[in-house]
Order: structure tokens, then sequence, then C-alpha cells
């Protein structure tokens, strides 16, 4: 969400109201923003700084109060001290919202700017125009001007790589204008940054100083935008002066001051309909304050191709001012309420989508949505604005009436019933990470590194694969845990997915190429290995889930009475089988065992021809121990769940 | 050996008026270490066998070097003796040295020179006093002492302190009682039994064995067994609310989605930043998608490229390529579309429904104590005909009342694939603070229409994670010992039960 800053008592001046914090606040939350925080200049200077300020170094810094206000994502208009007091006074009805206008200008008389289609098409190949006339900047309305376009570089043009903003003093250049792509080497100028040196750059030698300057870092993140290029976009005038290198930097040539009157604004994109946007904000927050406010004067954007024949060409700023409707049983209908047809206009004027008008005899509302409220897609747009304009917290409560029926997932219900048995036999559960290392996964459990599922841009370098298995999330918990005390053993299990590539798994007509699968793992460590311990859980679990050992595997123990009331369900058998651990191109988990102490559990069900594999069981390896920094012997099951479903 | 102690002394009470004035000197007479006396005395006594009187008796000791003052006089008596004996020619030091002894010489000649008993002549010393002209008084104080047995008073305390300075004494404390019957008195000890045993049960010595009184101010044992974990105990109180209120669960067991599910789908324009890298796991292997339902794909793309179903769409170059990228979903939704996917194609045709999941989802962000990059989403949503805003705030009051939080207050707010869109606040028992509970909204048009889902059919949706309420609830200030390896097995042998306050109840 961005956050605007903006001095409280200019805001206050703007609205031509003042309020308490807790007032703000309040106004805030109806209108759908969000007073963050509340700050000054000299109070985030102390916070940033490293070092204590004395109080002389801090009163350098302003103390007037300054709203950090959350702006929802879609809300453009927002992002600038302008348009959020606009929006305000309109909401509260201190003002009506204004009619935005593109000047009519004689076809002739038309600023042109032609856009060398074959060479722009390769790196950057829209651009739209406007112009804004007699416009009286202070240091404050340049300031915020240049902060309109920060924020919107920031968000909507995705730090500018789908849209960047030129501005320029019109009055240093000659129209008509060129927007084209050229080889670095033939790019140069002396961009913004050098204006007091006067510097002259080729363009691949100034992305390079960008890239390694210090005082330019601000600009560094854009250079990949366009460096590995063979040819860099570039506006120029008729006299060849380099406006721009978008979306790196304009030149020094055109630079706007607090003198400059006429302002010619260019937005190359990638995509047209967001440059339009970002053209339409600048245009409708800043016109305000034009000679004659609210109005733009358009530019004709020409496109030629090679041989300098006209292919398309438009006009801009669209300044796209529409009529959109909704009908008011739907508007009603939709938020809950129940208001009249002539309330919901009024409601209109309230959220900047007026004038509205009825049709149809009442039934059908019709709004403006000015160029400001490009979020304003479908009547459900129409509907939550007035929603907001009556308030979300006058709406009536009710509840959907029609009954349904709850019940959960059944790999959910097995899962949570042996959770619940398996703590009762006095294990501790765990909820470890579903992202790990490669080494964690693998290496560390002495296991070959085999296919996993793998992250493309981890922020935390650790995780590399998503888990094939839970074992080290509980080895892991036992070295963090390692002062508790093992004296009559430390018992650990988790039940939870873990991640495997497969590329047969269907999923809503959908394959992805991987799917989950629940496992339960489980580990004891003590003085002495436990592997009689963890053996006793596999055959817990087997007797939970109702599945009987085979005769063969039972044969040499005592028969319990458990024995005479197990209950079973037809056809489902289990064995344990040991596991050759010596054998390299064995079992995927062999080398995670101690030799000789680890086995596989093998289940029969109706319906599957052979004996399926659904988990090991061992001693652990001393290598894996000391890979985990565990002083105790430790043996570890991990079986899967959904084959005892 | 403490039976034989016991006995002892309980012997020597047998007749009533029969005390050990002082077990020390008791002790002396019978032979027996007067600690173990002590041991057992107290034992008898804690059974209420003997009363005793706590003695303190301090003395002076006299060290080896008193001793020997007592025998053969004090060192500077033993000096001037020697002096005199050598006459007016006096001796050199080296001389007197070898004569009495070097530490003799030290002390005794320091003292002799002090009392003027003697004087330098040049580099010999010469006495001044006859032995007549002096008494030894340090012999006689130490011998007068000795005879008292080192009783405190004898000296005078100015002596005492002299006596002290030159370490030739030192005052010891002995602790000791005087034993005389106590109400209990028995001339054989029986023990008290501490607990009731089998052995008693089966020979029935429960009847006459007199028990110990118990000290009930002690924590009773560790139970034992196993635990689990906090943050799953608060999702089973969740999934039974949700099951209450009728919803049925997801299956959201597939943490690896396609972008088109996770984000085209619910109309989230390809060029959202919540599809930037970091803010999302993509996945390397495997990187792309295999399949999707094609026809719905292409509604989809047609959605967001033109619009439709009285959209304007969002109007760019809607890429497959873009849509096929795998990621590890970022909410639960992902599942969720899916499911209204099915429930609009499902065999008969749509019907209302209530879903929800409480599962794993990822975002790739800096970590922090209230993040992490993977958490729990609590979701629930209703697809229904002509549902509306007001269902959705009736339903969210439903919900929280399950778990105590009847205050609410919602705030619009801006998701992509919800209009209206609200946050949820709620005026938080535990925190005594109103605080921000989680997010709703109603699908989008955009969202709904490509599944094919009747027009007039509206889904009202909303989440939270499981983390903040569970944290909130065991009073977790640090997300790490909640989710992950780092967790104390301690905090979670202590977590209570998961009780909310249903206010619906």
């Amino acid at each position: 969400m961005p956050t605007l800053a903006v001095e409280r008592d200019a805001l206050f001046t703007s609205l031509g109201r003042s309020y308490t914090r807790e007032e703000f606040d309040e106004l805030c939350f109806e209108f759908g923003v969000e007073l963050d925080d509340v700050t000054s200049e000299r109070e985030e200077a102390d916070k940033a700084s490293a070092t204590k300020l004395s109080k002389k170094q801090l009163s350098v810094f302003s103390d007037s109060v300054i709203y950090k206000i959350d702006v929802p994502a879609n809300r453009y208009d927002l992002l600038c001290i302008e348009g959020l007091s606009r929006a305000i006074k309109i909401f509260l009805g201190d003002l009506d919202a204004p009619q935005y206008q593109v000047v009519q200008v004689p076809e002739s008389d038309m600023e042109r700017m032609v856009v060398q289609q074959s060479t722009t098409a390769t790196i950057r190949p829209f651009v739209v125009c406007a112009i804004l006339r007699d416009v009286t900047f202070t240091q404050e309305r340049y300031q915020s001007f240049i902060e309109l376009q920060d924020q919107l570089h920031r968000n909507l043009c995705r730090q500018r790589t789908l849209v960047a903003i030129g501005t320029h003093d019109m009055d240093t250049v000659q129209g008509p204008f060129k927007y084209e792509a050229r080889a670095p080497s033939h790019i140069n100028f002396v961009p913004l940054t050098h204006s007091a040196t006067q510097q002259t750059f080729d363009a691949k030698a100034l992305l390079e100083h960008y890239e390694t300057e210090p005082a330019c870092k601000h600009l560094k993140p854009y250079v990949p935008i366009i460096k590995d290029s063979p040819l860099y976009p570039v506006v120029l005038d008729s006299n060849e002066t380099v406006m721009s290198l978008p979306p790196i930097i304009n030149g020094s040539k055109s630079k706007i001051t607090l003198d400059t009157t006429n302002v010619f604004i260019e937005c190359t994109a990638t995509d047209l309909t967001k440059a339009n946007i970002v053209l339409d904000t600048v245009v409708t927050m800043f016109s305000e304050y034009a000679a004659k406010p609210f109005t733009v004067e358009p530019v004709r954007v020409e496109f030629v191709d090679a041989s300098s024949q006209i292919t398309k060409s438009y006009i801009t700023p669209q300044m796209y001012t529409r009529n959109e409707s909704a009908s008011v049983s739907f508007v009603n209908s939709l938020i809950g309420i129940n208001i009249t047809a002539q309330k919901m206009v009024e409601l209109c004027n309230k959220i900047q989508l007026g004038p509205a008008t009825l049709l149809d005899n009442d039934t059908m509302l019709q709004v403006t949505v000015p160029p400001t409220r490009s979020d304003i897609l479908h009547a459900v747009d129409i509907a939550e604005d007035i929603g907001i304009a009556f308030g979300y917290n006058n709406i009536v409560k009710r509840v959907p009436t029609t009954a349904t029926v709850g019940s959960e997932q059944p790999l959910a219900t097995l899962g949570d019933l042996l959770r619940e048995e398996i703590a009762r036999a006095g294990y501790i559960e765990v909820l470890t990470h579903g992202l790990c290392s490669i080494h964690d996964n693998f290496t560390a459990l002495r296991r070959s590194i085999t296919s996993a599922v793998s992250l493309s841009n981890p922020a935390n370098a650790e995780y590399q694969v998503v888990r094939t298995t839970l074992l080290p999330g509980l080895l892991k918990t036992l070295q963090h845990n390692r002062s508790a005390s093992f004296a009559n053993g430390f018992k650990l299990f988790e039940i939870s997915d873990v991640v495997l590539p497969d590329d047969k798994h269907v999923v809503t007509e959908t394959i992805v190429g991987a799917r989950n699968s629940r496992k339960v793992c489980g580990v004891y460590a003590g003085p002495t290995s436990g592997f009689e311990i963890i053996h006793g859980l596999v055959d817990r679990i087997m007797t939970l889930t109702e599945v009987q050992p085979e005769e063969e595997y039972i044969k040499n123990s005592a028969k319990g009475l458990e024995e005479q009331y197990r209950v079973s369900r037809e056809g489902w058998y289990y064995t344990i089988r040991a596991l050759d651990t010596d054998d390299v191109n064995g079992h995927a988990s062999s080398g995670t065992y101690f030799p000789g102490r680890a086995a596989e559990v093998l289940l029969t069900k109706p319906g599957v021809e052979e004996k399926m594999s659904i988990g090991t069981f061992g001693i652990l390896h001393p290598e894996v121990l000391t890979n985990f920094d565990i002083q105790y012997p430790t043996s570890a099951l991990e079986l899967d769940l959904e084959c005892l479903l | 050996m403490s039976e034989v102690v016991e006995e002892a002394i309980l012997q020597h009470l047998s007749s009533p008026e029969a005390t050990i004035e002082d077990t020390f000197s008791w002790a002396a007479s019978k032979d027996l270490d007067h600690n173990s006396v002590v041991g057992s005395v107290k034992s008898l006594w804690a059974d209420g066998y003997v009363a005793i009187t706590e003695l303190s008796t301090s003395s002076y000791t006299l060290s080896d070097e008193a001793n020997e003052v007592v025998a053969n006089g004090s060192q500077e008596v033993r000096v001037l003796a020697a002096l005199i004996e050598a006459g007016e020619e006096g001796m050199t030091m080296p001389d007197l040295q070898s004569k009495v002894g070097k530490g003799v010489c030290k002390i005794g000649m320091g003292n002799c020179m002090k009392n003027k008993w003697a004087k330098k002549a040049g580099d010999k010393l010469v006495a001044t006093k006859a032995m007549g002209e002096v008494s030894d008084e340090t012999q006689d104080r130490l011998k007068a002492l000795d005879a008292a047995n080192g009783a405190e008073g004898v000296i005078d305390d100015k002596q005492v302190n002299l006596l002290k300075r030159r370490k030739l004494i030192s005052l010891v404390t002995l602790k000791s009682y005087s034993v005389t019957r106590g109400a209990e008195y028995a001339p054989k000890r029986v023990k008290k039994a501490a607990d009731l045993t089998k052995e008693m049960l089966d020979s029935g010595a429960w009847k006459s064995t007199p028990f110990k009184p118990y000290n009930f101010l002690t924590v009773g044992e560790k139970v034992g067994g196993g635990y689990l974990h906090p943050l799953l105990k608060v999702r089973a109180e969740f999934r039974k609310i949700l099951m209450q209120m009728g919803f049925q669960e997801m299956p959201t067991n597939k943490w690896v989605e396609s972008s088109f599910w996770n984000f085209d789908s619910l109309f989230q324009p390809q060029s959202h930043p919540a599809r930037d890298a970091h803010d999302t796991f993509f996945i390397k292997e495997p990187g792309a998608t295999v399949s999707v339902p094609e026809d719905y794909y292409e509604r989809v793309k047609e959605m967001h490229e033109k619009g439709g179903a009285g959209s304007i769409g969002y109007r760019y170059d809607f890429k497959r390529e873009e849509a096929f990228k795998n990621l590890l979903r970022t909410h639960t939704t992902a599942v969720s579309s899916q499911m209204l996917y099915k429930l609009a194609n499902q065999e008969g045709g749509f019907k209302p429904a209530r879903y929800f999941s409480i599962d794993r989802v990822f975002r790739n962000e800096t970590m922090d104590a209230t993040h992490l990059c993977e958490f729990h989403q609590v979701e629930g949503l209703v697809a229904d005909y002509n549902l509306s805003l007001g269902d959705l705030l009736g339903t969210i009051e439903t919900f929280f009342k399950k778990v105590g939080i009847t205050q609410l207050r919602f705030k619009p707010a801006f998701n992509p694939y919800t209009e209206p869109s609200m946050e949820i606040f709620g005026y938080h028992p535990d925190l005594k603070k109103w605080t921000e509970l989680g997010n709703s909204g109603m699908f989008r048009p955009e969202m709904l229409a490509p599944m094919g889902l009747p027009e007039n059919v509206r889904v009202i949706a909303w989440g939270l994670s499981l983390e903040r309420p569970t944290m909130i609830k065991y009073r977790i200030k640090n997300i790490r010992d909640l989710f992950g390896h780092k967790v104390e097995m301690a905090r979670t042998r202590t977590a209570p039960i998961c009780r909310f306050d249903d206010q619906t109840a």
C-alpha cells in the first residue's frame, strides 16, 4: 500500500478545515485511507540517525507535523496533497468535482511527437504527451509535482519498467518532438544529474556512471531496464536536443524550474493503457495550477515507419471521461441497503462520480467517471463507492440464509486424529518450515541430491527447495532444544506436507509439475537409540489406521490380548523389511540410517497388486547426527499418510 | 550408625528425669562423634521423641606457640635470660638468634626493646634488667586461661586482645544441645512412613503405620506424555467454528500453483506489484505449468484484455508465459478459485456453498518478529444468489463472535480481486484495544463470470492469518517462537488448551 507524507497544516489549509488527530483518523477510516503515522522531519531524522543527534543538529529539521497516510493501491489520484485534499473536500461536500478539459487546438497548431516505430518497438514502444500552459509553480507545488512522479514510478509504473514520466520546460525546447531508439554511443547530452557541471556523457558511459556513483544510487535500480539493449530510447526536440533518456534520466537543457510556466509531459511506456492512466493522473492533479484551472493542451503522437510514413497516430492526453451505469436495484442489492435513486445521485457527487443522472424511470443510475478514476471498471466499483459514501458501518448486518453442511477433508480428519493419538503416545508435536536448503534436505541426511521443487528468487538464501522430507525440521528442533533433558528420551513428531515433483498429477484440470504429499514423521533421541520405541510407533500407527500385521511378521512376537481384539480393514496388511543400507542405489533414504538398523514398511491393500513401500524407520547414521549437531543416538520414522486413508 | 546413637540417647533418657546436660560432653563421655549425636538428636526431635535446648559455648584455645610459652616462658623473657647470661658484654644479633632460635629472637627482641629490658650497644644487645626486676605476664595469663579450660572472663578483654593479636589464642564457639524427653518419648523409635505402599496393603501394616505429615506446598510431578503444538490447537478450534457455521473444508494440500490460478483467475493483472519477484516465490524447477483448462484460460485472458460481463477489463496484452509461471501460492484463494470454477461446472450446475480452509501460504518477504516467509491463512467464503455486503458483514460478525470478539468496524480497502473490499478491525478483549483482524470482500464479477457462474451469484469472502490470533492467545511476541525449529519445547508443554469465549452460545 503506498504511503503519502503530507504536512498536516498544509493539508488542513487546503481542506479549509481543522481536525484533532482522532477526528482526522476517523475521517480517514470512513473515507478509506489510513492515518498510519504522525511524525515530523525532525523526528524522522532523529530516528534515522545511527548516533544521537544534538538539539542543534536536530534544529535544522522542521518540526511541523507530518501525516503519513496509507492510500489504497488503485487510487493513484490520492498520491499527492492536491488529489487527496480535492477528494476529501468532495467527499465532505465542500467542493464540486472539477470538470477536466482538453483545450481545443487547431490541428495545424497542435504540438506533435513523432515516434520512430521501427526502433522504439524493440525496447519501449509507446509514448503519450500533454502540455500544461501558464502554470504557476511555488516551492511546495514543485516539490509535490516531483513527489507525485516518484510515487507513480514506484507503484503504477512498477519501478519505471511499464511507464516513465519525463517533464520539461517547454520554452527551452522546440517542437515537433521525436521519440526514437538509438545506439547508446549516438546519444550524447548533459543529464539532469550534472546540470551544475554541464558534463556531457554518452548514454553507455552515463549508465556505467550511475551503476557505480554513490551520489546517483537512486538511479541505479533502473539501469538494467535498458542497459543491455542495443538501442536506447531517447526523446529529442527538433534541434536534436536530448530531452530524456527514458526510463533513466532527463536532459539538463529542458529542466523545470520554479520559473517554468509551460510544461511538456511525455510518458514512455511498454504498456499503453498504464501510460494513459499515468499521464491523466499527472495532468488532472497539476492542471489545478494552470492559468485556466483543470485545462490541458493536447499533443498528437504520430508513429512513422522506416520510410517516414505515418502508420498510426493518436491524440493525448485522453482525459477520458466516460459514463458508466449501474442499476439502482443492483447497487442496493450488492451493498445490502435500500436507498432511493435520488439519494444515490447525491452520494455519487461525494465520491467524484458526479454528475450522476437517472435513466429508465429512475431504475438506472448513470455516473460520470472522471479521468482520475481509472479504478472504475465495472458497476461493482460504482456500488462500492456508494457503499463507502453510505458508510460501511451503517449497513445492516445479516447472514446468508441458504443452509449448507459443514465438512472436513478426509486427509485432514486422518491427520488430526493421528496427531491426538501420537501426542498421547508421548510425542511432542512440532511445526516446521516447508522451505529449506539443499544441504539440510539431502546432503546432511546422507542422501544424494535428487529432484525437488526449487525456488528461483528466495530473499533468504537458506530457502533453496521445498522440503521432500519432514526429517530435517525435526532434527533441527532437537538441535535447538539440546539443553533439554534427554535422560528419559526426547520424542517429537510432525504431520505435514512435503512437495514432490510430479508431472502427471492433475488438480482442477491443471498440471503444475508437483504435488503435495502428507507425511508423518517421528523421532526419538536419548541415552540409547530407541529403535524399538520408534518401531513401536510404526506398529501403533498401523493399529490405529486399521491395518493388521502379516502373520510372518509377528510370528516371533508374544501375542497379547491386543492381537485378539485388533480391528482391521479387510485385506489391509503391513510388514517390515530390512533396508539394505549398503546399497547406494537402494532406497533413497538408506544412507540416513545406521547400517543394518533400518527397515521399510510395506503395505498391502485391496486393489493394489504389489506391496507398496510407505516409508522407512531406523537408527540415524552417526554422521547425520553430527551434521545436525545432535549429541544423542536418535531413531526416526517417516511414513506416507495418504496411502493409509 | 545413626540407629546406635539414637538408641543410646533414648536409653539415657529412660528415666523421666534424666537429661543430657550438654551433648558435647555427653558425646565425649560415650566416645561418640558429636556431629552424629547432634544429627540423631534433631531427627528424634522432629518426631517429638525428645525436647531440646540449644547451647552455645564459647572458649579460648591456645595455639601451639602459646603452649610453648606456658611450658618455657614468653619469648621476651627467654631473650632477656640469654642476654643476662651474656653479661655486660652483650650479644650480637646472630649470636642471640643461634642461642634462642630465630622465631623467639624476633618476637622476644622486639618486646624487650619495647619494655626497655634491653638496649643496643654498638652492634650488640645488652640486658638492662635483672630477672628479678621483671615478671612474665604473658606466660601468667596463658597459664591462667589454660587452667580454666579457656573459659571466657578469666582474663580481661584488653589482655585477651593482646594475646589474640600475638595469635596465641583464638575464640571457638561450640553449638550443642541439652536434651530431655519429648512428648512422644518412647524407649524404642518407630519410623513414620512417607507413602502408602503395596506391601502395607498386602500386610495390612497401613492400619498401624504412622504417616509423616505431607508438605503440600510443592508442585506435583510433571505429567509426561506428549503435547500438541499451540498453533495447531488454535487451528483445531477455528476449523470447529467454521464447520459449526456450515463451511466445507477445501482441499488445500497444494503448495505449488500456477500464476494462472494464483493471480490471473482472480482478475489480478499481470503487471500487479504482488507478482514481483520480491513478494512471490517463483519456482525454478518445475518452472512452468504444464496445462490449464484451455477454454477457461481463454475466457480469463479475454476478461483481462477486453473485459466483459459489464467490465471494461484491464486493456493490456495478456501473456501466456506469465500465466504459466509456477510459484508457491501466496494465498489459499488460489484454491478457492478452483473450488468456484468446479462449483460452476459441476454436474447439475451451480449450488450455493460455504467453503473454508486453513493452510500454509508463502511470501518472499524479509522476515522479522511478526513475519515469516510462510504462514497459515484462514479463509472462508460463501457463494450464493444475490449475496450482499450486508451478508459479508453478518458472516464476519458471527465468526468473530465465536472467538469472543463482538465489537467490529469495517474500513473501505482495496484488493484487486474483491469489490467492495473491507479491512476488519475489532476491539480485542485480550489486547484491550482496537486492532486489525483481517481482510474481506466480494469477489469481482470479472473473476466469477469466466468461471461460468450465473450472473446473480455473488461470492463473499474473508481471511486472516492463524499466527496472529495464536500469538495473542499464547502471549508470544516473536513468530519464530511459534513456527519453526526454534520453538522451545517448554513452551509447547506449557500451552493451555485453546478456548474461545463463544459469544453466540
